[in-house]
């Protein structure tokens, strides 16, 4: 690293007191934690564990469970069940306060009566540093969110842009073993928080710190996170890299929540080799490449990526003459969406399915372009197809 | 241009609707009360002189402007009676503002803290006593603390006491009168500013390694004074010109003002002495309103 922040030696330093494991080694295991509220089952046997040095993304829609869970990390609610491990020692009833881990707001829950400085100092404060030291760490803290010359300003007095990286900066500042961002970028607008994005990352990586972000925003929680938990009905649906979850998607609700796909519902037919036959009632017979997890024999569903289908005006040939590709669907163009840097068409396939595929615009003008109601084929290569349990 | 005219005139109006209403009902009848605190006392109806004729000409009126004499106020500075009165006054009114502050904040805070349809419910509560006259509920009071009445029963039967307790015609009864009748009004303003803070605030706070007390303290508590300064100037000031509740449950060895004020007035037929009394205690009460407004105002600029 070029720059060296003087005393950003995390794990010596922790104002929170115990030393951090080493980047990673497992930082915190959740064990079977759930939390009802009333009848609602908020988190529902949630198990996870996070590395040291990870950052975390937990994605989901709303009243999936995601806030609840980070509370319990943060210790504002404490589960019915299960066990929370940071650095081996159970904290799933310990208050807050005795936590080395903080949290950055929704709304970022700046004290409005105190200054950027004071914001930043309380927890330094309350951990009983010395003065000199606070007014160091402050001076450190203001200058890694670049909130020079801002120090006396209330925080009314600041933009939202500028609010923001009070709130990371005093959650910074006490060097916790952990993070929590529960919806740290949802309050500023698209610029802004693309850019933000990007100074987090960076932070995150120069800082070794371990990051979990709570979030809606898949395109938010794939641009950061290491490895990202999809949430649903207060269970965890599928945790893997960003790669893994949009490419292989373990069930069809994860499928359909992130990114767009298209769903043929059938039954595996005949097998060949590595290849799978899948009878489909609204798409044929389409052929997949086998999964590598064995798929039983009853309802399955075939999945494919709007961008991995190809459209074109005739099939494709080889020289011989004969046709190339192996899934090919024919049908009109139902509905075109230009979105710029790609045209997302809607295809009404000859056998009854509808079909969406998004096309990059990689000419200018627009000789590619397909017209409403063209009648075009649409393909894709067996290794395009995710086969999921329906 | 034409349809701003049309709003012109009633706008107006609206604009200075409030200094009418000062000037009629605030600033015409202070004058009134300055005049007569300046007057001397007589045997006459109305029981003071100089009286302001108009009919009778110029110089009349010249002769009764020289007849106005500041002795009334010469004469409260210098009787112990007034000066204890006034001090007396002030010693409730602080004593009875801290016991409402101490017992107010908890209620106030446990509502807020409440769910939210509880809260409506504890609202209602706290108002309720009010649809009841407010003599009515000191009248009551002086049942349950006479020498048979209900607390000293209370206290027998649980074998506290052995025999009766004085209770009526002491500053005791005075000050569970006064925080009773007042409660709500420390309540209601506390309680406003407590259930619109952000709960986030605390947690923040919690999260930043604060134990309650100190989340309380360093968090809560700063950002419910202007709670706490609306409620006091709502109890403070009225409780300063107490007059009934002195009047029913406290001894008669010690006054406050507002008693001596009535005293004056109907006993003594006083006009004039009750009436300069009347306006160095709208003096005294200005000191405290004035150090509000400042500390608000300095509140708003920091805000901006």
């Amino acid at each position: 690293m070029a720059e060296e922040l003087p005393g950003m030696n995390v794990a010596a330093e922790t104002a929170g007191g115990d030393a951090c494991p080493a980047t990673g080694q497992p930082l915190l295991l959740i064990e079977g934690v759930a939390k009802t509220f009333g009848m609602f089952r908020a988190v529902d046997g949630v198990s996870l564990d996070i590395k040291a040095g990870e950052f975390f993304a937990l994605l989901g829609p709303s009243g999936c469970g995601k806030t609840t869970l980070l509370r319990m990390l943060a210790g504002f609610e404490a589960p019915d069940e299960g066990r929370i491990l940071l650095g081996g020692k159970d904290i799933a009833q310990a208050l807050p306060h005795e936590r080395p881990i903080n949290m950055m707001f929704q709304n970022y829950a700046l004290f409005p009566h105190l200054s950027v400085r004071d914001n930043i100092a309380f927890g330094l404060k309350r951990a009983g540093m010395p003065r000199a030291d606070i007014a160091t760490r402050v001076a450190e803290m203001v200058a890694l969110v670049k909130l020079e010359g801002l120090e006396k300003r209330k925080p009314d007095q600041l933009s939202g842009g500028q609010r923001q990286r009070v709130a990371l900066a005093r959650a910074l500042a006490r060097r916790p073993q952990l993070l929590l961002l529960d919806e740290p970028l949802a309050a500023l607008d698209k610029k802004l928080r693309e850019s933000t994005q990007a100074e987090l990352m960076e932070l995150q990586r120069r800082l070794g710190m371990t990051f979990i972000i709570v979030t809606h925003d898949q395109e938010e929680a794939m641009t950061m996170a290491d490895r990202i938990g999809v949430m649903n009905a207060g269970k965890l649906a599928q945790v893997a890299s960003p790669r893994e979850l949009y490419e292989a998607p373990r069930s069809r609700w994860v499928a359909e929540f992130v990114g767009d796909i298209n769903l043929f519902d059938g039954e595996s037919k005949l097998r060949d080799g590595r290849r799978l036959v899948i009878g489909t009632r609204d798409a044929g017979a389409l052929v997949v490449t086998e999964p590598r997890e064995a798929v039983g024999a009853g309802k399955l569903a075939v999945a494919i990526r709007p961008e991995k289908i190809k459209l074109s005006r005739r099939a494709p040939v080889n020289e011989a003459g004969r046709e190339t590709a192996i899934n090919t669907l024919e049908g009109v163009i139902a509905d075109i969406c230009y979105l710029g840097g790609t045209t997302t068409y809607k295809v009404k396939l000859d056998t009854g399915g509808m079909l969406q595929a998004s096309v990059a615009n990689s000419a200018r003008l627009d000789v590619d372009a397909y017209s409403l109601n063209q009648h075009v084929v649409a393909w894709f290569t067996p290794d395009d197809c995710v086969v999921l349990q329906s | 241009m034409s349809s701003r005219r049309i709003f012109a005139k009633p706008a107006r109006f609206a604009a200075i609707a409030p200094y009418v209403w000062m000037v009629l009902f605030f600033l015409v009848p202070f004058g009134f009360v300055l005049k007569i605190s300046l007057s001397q006392t007589a045997i006459a109806q109305p029981p003071y002189e100089p009286v302001f004729d108009l009919t009778a000409g110029w110089d009349a009126l010249k002769a009764a402007f020289a007849a106005l004499s500041v002795d009334n106020f010469k004469l409260l500075a210098s009787d112990d009676i007034y000066v204890f009165a006034y001090l007396r006054s002030l010693t409730v009114a602080v004593t009875a503002t801290a016991l409402l502050l101490l017992i107010g904040y908890p209620i106030a805070y446990g509502m807020a803290r409440l769910p939210k349809r509880w809260q409506a419910v504890a609202m209602v509560l706290v108002i309720v006593p009010f649809w009841t006259s407010f003599l009515i509920r000191i009248y009551a009071w002086i049942n349950i603390l006479q020498h048979d009445g209900l607390l000293n029963q209370i206290l027998l039967a649980l074998h506290l006491v052995s025999q009766p307790v004085v209770w009526l015609a002491t500053d005791t009864a005075m000050y569970i009168g006064i925080v009773y009748s007042y409660l709500p009004f420390m309540v209601l303003p506390l309680y406003a500013t407590l259930a619109k803070m952000e709960p986030a605030l605390e947690e923040a706070a919690s999260d930043l390694g604060a134990p309650p007390w100190q989340v309380f303290w360093l968090v809560t508590f700063p950002l419910s004074l202007p709670g706490v300064g609306a409620g006091v100037l709502l109890c403070f000031i009225p409780i300063v010109g107490e007059f009934v509740i002195p009047d029913l449950l406290a001894g008669s060895n010690a006054l406050m003002i507002g008693q001596t004020l009535w005293l004056e007035f109907f006993t003594n037929k006083d006009w004039p002495v009750a009436s300069a009394a009347a306006i160095v205690l709208l003096v005294v009460l200005l000191v405290p309103l004035l150090l509000y407004e400042r500390l608000q105002k300095r509140q708003l600029e920091q805000g901006r």
